[in-house]
């Protein structure tokens, strides 16, 4: 039966049109997904729902829940809705819960908030709510705070707040995204579990093609604001009768074309090499505990290799890069260079800082907004002895952007006026413009669409082999590794548990963790007649 | 918790110590002898280094600073040059008047700033978000004087609601007492508040933006509702710095308000003592106000560790 139906809804913001006539039943007891890339009005359509669109908006159409169009419903009687009838649980967990109050407090006053029942009810239905959710009391008492949980626990706590009520509807916004694979698939299981157990109706919303399909019952794609095509899952993903389905498919399981692996001398050696953190003290005058967040890691990448490293937040992979680029000195061991220490007398080693550069995750945060690309790009430039002047500084910042595929009159113009995908271009071309040794990719296409990450992908390949690059690839994700590297490396509490050629790892993963590594990752269901998909520009 | 408290106890130790060498140093550095200014320019060469060895100003420095140090810790604040009275018994007349004014003051502020920050964010970009800010605007840009002798014209000139100036003490009464303090501590509270009310209200907008201001509203809680149960808690840690800040500027900071009130408060104190070149009182009372400043500040980091339990479990 149809719980909520959404008919012909246009949202505009500040008179920006961003929803251009949706329509969607979400039918009990059944997942929904909307899917579709960053910008596509699929988190709108959910906030519409729910009533807590941003200021400014317009919206036309009708969103019937229950008998009643909740877009001419009075805020009174949308709060009264919210979170009794129908729930909502967001992308970022970290942040999702009040950093000042208990885990106890923010689930009871769900409960509390609508005087469905007397605070000590409440506070027992809290605690059968959040051990439903796999927080059992035991373990989790209500009297804990929010910073005391990981984020997958976290985010059990709002999923908890959710369905403490038993709503009819759960609004689910990238809940995983933020996630680890193997916490990603843990949640996804609750959520699947409390539709069959409650009869409860999910709208599920992602980016990520290969979390819903073995998931949802009905898939919305959308794009621009619009729905390109609907069904039931396994029919879009069999037939994808809209190419934008396709290219969305295409590009989520895109394989860069490599090309041959060089390995040479030895370029960056990395031998026994311990990290350690001084702990809070335990009493006032006692020794600082210590924690090994990288413990005798010993590895070597040869000139020319596409080295990959992969683990879970927290496993060490961010510091053992960080002591890579010389950034932060080691406890034990050593690092070298092409010989060269990156560490030595309690200073990075210039000479061998000049011959690595990394391109950072956040295409946004890592640039200065007031500063003009040829800048931004130049800044490698300070390492040199003697950096480029004049027309041959012009002609290396030339050379960078096309490199990267943009125009060399890029230069003069402004950060704001590109794109998530034109800045990690840049971001790359900063890396180059010194012709580095070693390039560190730092979950450099994590933050990007699916069909963006595909050509950085393939602007990695196309590169790697033109200028014979040498990277280390640090990734949470398998199946963007898979295909960009020779040789993988798999992280786990700050040791290497695995450490071969990147085809030997995906045929016959041999440790463990790395098999449930791939076992929690989502897959793609395997259409063969996709392979023959028209090429599409965008 | 408690290693948090003993923490910052240590922290409140060294930060004194460290005042007080300063402020040692500085008062030697500052160009002017007490005895010889004590004497005038006529006196007698001899006379003058009899009264420096009553004084004591003939023992080395580091004598001069333990002895100074140590009298403090048991009270003994020394003997004022130019009044010959215990500095102590000053410096206890002047804080009677002083640490209830900024009291008064803070408090005023502060029962000024909350509502009218709460008001004026909770009405984001409205007409009474805009009356509010751009009252602030002008309590920050009114000299506090000016507006004190508008307080003075209008109360107690005009409408004989106030005396003009002049403490009566409080033996005369509490109420006497407060009611002389109540045109100054007005005049003190007015920037202050447009402060803390501006602070109150960037710090709320912030929290607002936060994610788990939208998880409140999906639970079902009106804007009000959230604000008020998730907003304000988070919002006070900068506007607890602010108040902070403000208490010790208003009790030594009161110079100009109790000049225009005639208060006999601890601002002019240290004003004529410096203008007398009394040494001793001059480091007594800086010493005294660094005291002040650095007890709130550990007032204030405790009351950070009450607002936000992240703070606590951190050592």
């Amino acid at each position: 039966m149809t719980l909520l139906s959404i008919e012909n809804l246009t949202l505009a913001i500040h008179g920006t049109p961003i929803l251009k006539g949706i329509s969607l039943d979400i039918p009990e007891g059944e997942i929904t997904a909307l899917t579709g890339e960053s910008g596509s009005g699929k988190s709108m359509t959910a906030l519409a729902t729910i009533g807590l669109l941003p200021k400014g908006e317009t919206t036309t159409g009708t969103i019937t829940f229950d008998g009643a169009n909740l877009l001419f419903l009075p805020e009174s009687q949308m709060c009264d809705l919210r979170g009794r009838e129908i729930g909502m649980v967001f992308q970022e967990p970290m942040t999702a819960l009040n950093p000042v109050q208990t885990i106890g407090a923010q689930v009871m006053e769900t409960i509390l908030i609508h005087k469905a029942m007397p605070p000590d009810k409440a506070e027992e239905r809290a605690r059968e709510v959040l051990a439903r959710v796999g927080l059992p009391p035991d373990r989790f008492p209500l009297s804990r705070y929010p910073h005391e949980l990981s984020g997958g626990q976290r985010q059990r706590v709002v999923i908890a707040m959710a369905i403490a009520l038993r709503p009819r509807l759960l609004i689910a916004d990238e809940p995983t995204t933020a996630l680890d694979v193997t916490t990603q698939a843990q949640i996804l299981d609750l959520l699947k579990r409390l539709v069959k157990e409650d009869g409860m109706a999910l709208m599920m919303i992602t980016h990520d093609l290969a979390v819903v399909s073995d998931m949802a019952d009905t898939l919305n794609v959308m794009r621009h604001g619009e729905i390109v095509e609907a069904g039931p899952t396994v029919e879009v993903l069999r037939e994808m009768r809209h190419p934008y389905t396709r290219a969305l498919f295409e590009a989520s399981r895109h394989q860069a074309d490599l090309g041959d692996a060089k390995a040479d001398a030895p370029l960056l050696s990395v031998q026994n090499v311990s990290r350690d953190y001084p702990l809070p003290r335990s009493s006032l005058f006692g020794t600082r505990p210590q924690f090994r967040a990288v413990k005798n890691v010993n590895f070597e990448i040869r000139r020319g290799e596409r080295v990959g490293l992969v683990g879970e937040s927290g496993c060490g992979k961010s510091t053992l890069t960080r002591a890579i680029l010389g950034l932060e000195p080691v406890q034990a061991g050593q690092i070298t260079l092409d010989g060269d220490p990156v560490w030595q007398d309690s200073h990075p080693n210039l000479t061998v800082r000049r011959k690595m550069q990394v391109v950072f995750q956040d295409p946004y945060g890592s640039f200065n907004p007031r500063h003009r690309v040829s800048r931004l790009i130049t800044e490698p430039f300070h390492l040199l002895p003697d950096p480029p002047r004049g027309a041959a500084r012009d002609a290396a910042i030339a050379e960078a952007l096309t490199a990267v595929g943009l125009k060399p009159e890029d230069a003069e113009r402004h950060i704001h006026a590109f794109s998530g995908g034109q800045r990690q271009r840049i971001a790359i071309a900063r890396a180059l413009i010194i012709k580095p040794e070693l390039i560190v990719f730092d979950e450099a296409v994590s933050a990007l669409d699916v069909r963006v990450r595909a050509q950085i992908l393939d602007l990695m390949a196309n590169l790697s082999s033109a200028y014979g690059l040498t990277y280390l690839f640090i990734s949470h994700d398998l199946s963007v590794v898979r295909s960009i590297t020779d040789r993988v490396m798999v992280m786990r509490a700050g040791e290497i548990v695995e450490d071969r050629p990147t085809a030997d790892i995906f045929a016959s993963p041999d440790h463990p963790y790395t098999r449930e590594l791939m076992n929690a990752a989502p897959q793609l269901p395997d259409f063969p007649e996709v392979q023959d998909a028209p090429h599409l520009t965008f | 918790m408690l290693g948090y408290i003993l923490k910052r106890l240590i922290s409140l130790a060294i930060s004194l110590i460290v005042a007080s060498v300063v402020i040692f140093v500085v008062v030697e550095i500052a160009p002017g002898d007490p005895a010889s200014f004590m004497l005038g320019i006529n006196a007698q060469p001899d006379t003058v280094a009899a009264l420096r060895t009553e004084l004591g100003l003939d023992q080395s420095k580091l004598d001069r600073y333990l002895s100074w140090v140590s009298g403090m810790l048991t009270g003994d604040f020394g003997t004022s040059y130019t009044y010959r009275t215990p500095v102590s018994q000053m410096i206890a007349d002047r804080m009677w008047v002083s640490l209830p004014l900024a009291l008064y003051a803070l408090t005023l502020s502060t029962l000024i700033a909350f509502p009218a920050g709460i008001f004026a964010a909770a009405r984001r970009g409205g007409a009474g978000d805009l009356a509010v800010t751009g009252a602030t605007q002008l309590g920050v840009a009114i000299p506090n004087f000016w507006f004190a002798m508008m307080l003075v014209l209008i109360f107690a000139i005009n409408l004989r609601w106030f005396s003009a100036g002049g403490f009566p003490g409080w033996d005369k009464g509490f109420w006497g007492g407060m009611k002389a303090l109540t045109l100054p501590a007005i005049a003190l509270a007015l920037p202050q508040a447009a402060i803390l009310t501006r602070v109150m209200r960037s710090s709320l907008l912030d929290i607002l933006g936060e994610d788990f201001m939208r998880t409140a509203r999906a639970k079902g809680l009106s804007s009000r509702q959230a604000l008020w149960r998730h907003g304000l808690r988070n919002a006070l840690i900068p506007v607890l710095t602010i108040i902070g800040l403000q208490f010790a500027f208003l009790l030594a900071g009161a110079i100009i308000i109790e000049q225009v009130f005639f208060l006999p408060g601890l601002g002019r104190l240290i004003f004529q003592a410096i203008t007398q070149r009394d040494l001793i009182v001059v480091e007594s009372v800086v010493m005294l106000l660094v005291f002040a400043v650095i007890v709130v500040n550990f007032l204030v980091d405790l009351a950070y560790a009450a607002v936000d339990p992240r703070l606590r479990t951190r050592t």
